[in-house]
């Protein structure tokens, strides 16, 4: 009773992300005890991982785009330098650290760094844009990150790390092994990424988010957003603040690349291009902006659609936009919002009864 | 009101293609039909083998997307070939495509769908960088695969469970620089490829080491990728000033026509040489195949070859789909009959479960020798690479005929 008490309490704020906790942690033993007693398809169980990998990809476009009100339309580049790094990490490490999983957690964390760095060294022109002349540099950022993938070639042997631009290696021991190979991608990735592993990602990306915009940083970035001259008239050092919001939603989608990569044996830079970036934003605007458990819950669902319309064969495309069109009118119908907020008053007005 | 409108209309569309896929799904449980897309018209004529409890063959392939032209071509060719096998009667297949639109995490989205369907062996998939996913997915579930156009080594490698109807890449850029310099083709030569395509790349490499071996003088040496392949003129400018006489293209045949096409407009007439990418081109639309004119190429099919199995195979692809099968639908059609042919060796039946016929597959394809359309005497190594003898064919007058 106690807890229920200090639980309505809480800040709004705070009870979001408390809710937001609790909805991903339950769906997480969900699943895992279907998974246990084998009711998921073959379908579902292959798309846990990627489910996990967009979902942070989802949440850390939202601080971008929802928190700091900035439209970044180069997500899946950060996403394509945490999975090619963060690969490289790992299976440069295979003999070193033979347990899967903290090799799975040092190539996650490599490639949230590096990703980290990237989004710093973008953010310093980026950031000095603003609304659409943001959004085209991003985009053309996250083509350029796709076009140095695919004419990279990594490989490892005695000697360390081989890296060349352009043109295959050559020098490399006959005992070596090429990592990444120009436009073939990632080969033989080892397969390591879990479930466990991607949702303790999801929860990590949560508490860091939700402390950010719960934190002092936080309420200055949501203020230049509402009002950047307000803000700077008040002494708020704009481009840090942005900065800041940039960096910690480029290391996540770092993150979420590495786990996405690590769960397919083989991995190409075109994966990660303008398509990939928009399908984030997507997850994003259908979820709300800002709402984190919105696009927790649009991620999954969107990730599952396409799979779960393979009975329409041909049609299959086609009937996903327009349920995406669909879905869309529908969330943004002021008659149905006002219908839903309706009900929702009348579920939490009966829980008041219920209490008295 | 305007905007319950858009929605009523759009629930209309829904519902209507709903019924549409409604019927394209009932096909599929009932059989081979489930594949096909309404215009291809061949869930008609797969409607009547209907659930014969036969062997599920499952495959993905690109039928949405860039590379749909492929994935169509394959899953055709193992259409025409499963319903010729269970009008026969003997040993009957359920064939079931699914979509990867050419990408490795919709592959593996695909492929469990098979899975749940209850593949017993697999076609793999049709591009290299899906089935070097699916191909994993192939080895760890002991689903035996046998690809009909994968080319890439890393497709096989590793797996012994994994198969190839195709030439694996490296062997194309071996038997390509072989054959330019033991007929003495050309004594400069350029090579122009696409620098983001696994296949051309994969070609392209082992082609420029084997050059250097048997003392071909390469010239000119330009590229080009996805972004770029509308306009080839720095690339034939370089191989024109560098006095090329043979110009070895190792890409697929819808940027050889626009190199061949622009070529032809900057004054350039050196030899072609081509791989099996290039076959396709004389059906092309909107190609004038005058252009096509003198260009070798090596290919396993020959679609005017007056073999009588192959003519069968051209003029029943033809009659349905209304177009002239390429190498890929070719290599499909084998890879069903393989399938036929292991299957009926090792005295297989459709009860078994898809790990007691990986077994029985891998003993029969490491022994076994396949005759098809795409090649007799075909043979495969323990790594799962074909072994058969490509020709190297010249078109004149808008055919192939044989070199020499």
């Amino acid at each position: 009773m106690n807890m229920k008490k200090s639980f309505k309490n809480m800040r709004k704020s705070t009870r979001r992300s408390f809710i937001t906790y609790g909805f991903v942690i339950i769906a997480f033993i969900i699943l895992q005890i279907m998974n246990g007693m084998g009711m998921l398809s073959f379908s579902l169980q292959g798309m846990l991982v990627p489910i996990c990998a967009y979902v942070v990809m989802a949440v850390s476009l939202n601080l971008t785009v929802g928190i700091l009100g900035e439209l970044s339309l180069g997500h899946a580049g950060f996403m394509s330098v945490g999975a090619f790094t963060g690969v490289t990490a790992a299976m440069a490490l295979q003999t070193a650290i033979p347990f899967a999983p903290l090799r799975l957690a040092v190539g996650m964390a490599v490639g949230a760094v590096f990703a980290a760095v990237v989004g710093f060294l973008i953010g310093i022109p980026v950031l000095r844009l603003k609304g659409d002349y943001l959004a085209i540099v991003t985009l053309a950022f996250g083509e350029i990150i796709k076009t140095i993938f695919t004419n990279l070639y990594v490989g490892v042997d005695q000697n360390g790390l081989h890296i060349r631009l352009l043109k295959n290696l050559s020098d490399l021991a006959e005992d070596g092994t090429m990592i990444v190979r120009g436009p073939m991608g990632m080969g033989g990735v080892a397969k390591i990424s879990t479930f466990t592993a991607g949702f303790v990602l999801v929860m990590i990306s949560l508490v860091v988010v939700f402390n950010l915009v719960n934190s002092r940083a936080g309420r200055a970035i949501m203020s230049i957003r509402d009002n950047r001259i307000a803000a700077e008239s008040i002494g708020l050092h704009v481009t840090k603040y942005k900065m800041m919001a940039f960096v910690v939603s480029a290391s996540l989608a770092g993150a979420a690349g590495a786990l996405f990569a690590m769960n397919y044996s083989t991995i190409v830079a075109s994966k990660f291009d303008f398509n990939t970036s928009i399908l984030v934003l997507v997850f994003v605007v259908l979820g709300g902006l800002g709402n984190m458990l919105g696009s927790i819950i649009a991620a999954a669902l969107l990730t599952i659609l396409p799979e779960a319309l393979r009975s329409f064969a041909d049609y299959r495309m086609l009937v996903y936009a327009i349920v995406l069109i669909l879905v869309m009118l529908a969330t943004n119908n002021p008659t149905l919002r006002a219908w839903i907020d309706q009900l929702q008053k009348a579920v939490t007005g009966k829980r008041k009864k219920e209490a008295a | 009101m305007k905007k319950f409108c858009s929605i009523l209309l759009a629930l209309a569309l829904v519902l209507s293609l709903a019924a549409c896929g409604g019927n394209n799904g009932g096909s599929g449980d009932t059989g081979s039909g489930s594949s096909t897309s309404g215009d291809s018209g061949s869930g008609d004529s797969g409607s009547g083998s209907g659930s014969t409890g036969g062997f599920k063959i499952g495959g993905t392939g690109p039928l949405t997307g860039d590379a749909s032209i492929y994935g169509i071509a394959v899953r055709n060719g193992a259409q025409i070939a499963v319903d010729e096998i269970n009008a026969q009667g003997g040993i009957q297949f359920d064939l079931k495509y699914e979509d990867d639109a050419h990408d490795a995490e919709k592959a593996v989205n695909a492929y469990n769908a098979l899975k749940s369907w209850g593949m017993q062996i697999s076609m793999s998939s049709v591009t290299s960088t899906p089935a070097e996913a699916t191909s994993t997915m192939n080895f760890e579930d002991r689903i035996f695969g046998l690809t009909p156009s994968a080319s890439s080594v890393a497709t096989t490698q590793g797996k012994d469970n994994v198969f190839q109807m195709c030439f694996i890449d490296p062997a194309q850029g071996t038997m390509a620089a072989h054959s330019i310099a033991d007929n003495n083709l050309g004594s400069k030569i350029a090579v122009i490829w696409k620098n983001d395509d696994v296949y051309s790349v994969g070609i392209y490499e082992t082609f420029m080491e084997e050059a250097a071996k048997v003392g071909l003088e390469v010239v000119s040496d330009t590229n080009f990728n996805n972004a770029t392949s509308t306009d080839f003129s720095v690339q034939i400018a370089d191989a024109q000033k560098n006095g090329a006489d043979l110009v070895f293209l190792p890409m697929y045949y819808q940027p050889a026509s626009q190199i061949l096409a622009q070529a032809v407009s900057a004054g350039f007439t050196p030899k072609w040489f081509g791989v099996d990418g290039m076959d396709g081109i004389l059906t092309m639309e909107g190609f004038d195949t005058a252009m096509a004119e003198g260009i070798m190429l090596q290919t396993p099919f020959n679609a005017s070859s007056d073999d009588p199995a192959t003519k069968a195979f051209v003029e029943e692809y033809q009659s349905r789909f209304g177009e002239v099968p390429n190498q890929f639908a070719a290599n499909a059609y084998d890879c069903v009959y393989a399938y036929k042919q292991a299957l009926e060796n090792a005295g297989a039946t459709p009860d078994m479960t898809a790990e007691e016929l990986c077994g029985l597959m891998i003993e029969q394809f490491t022994t076994m020798t396949f005759d098809g359309i795409t090649g007799t005497g075909a043979t495969w190594s323990a790594e799962g690479a074909v072994s058969k003898q490509p020709t190297v064919v010249v078109i004149q007058d808008g055919a192939y005929v044989g070199l020499n």
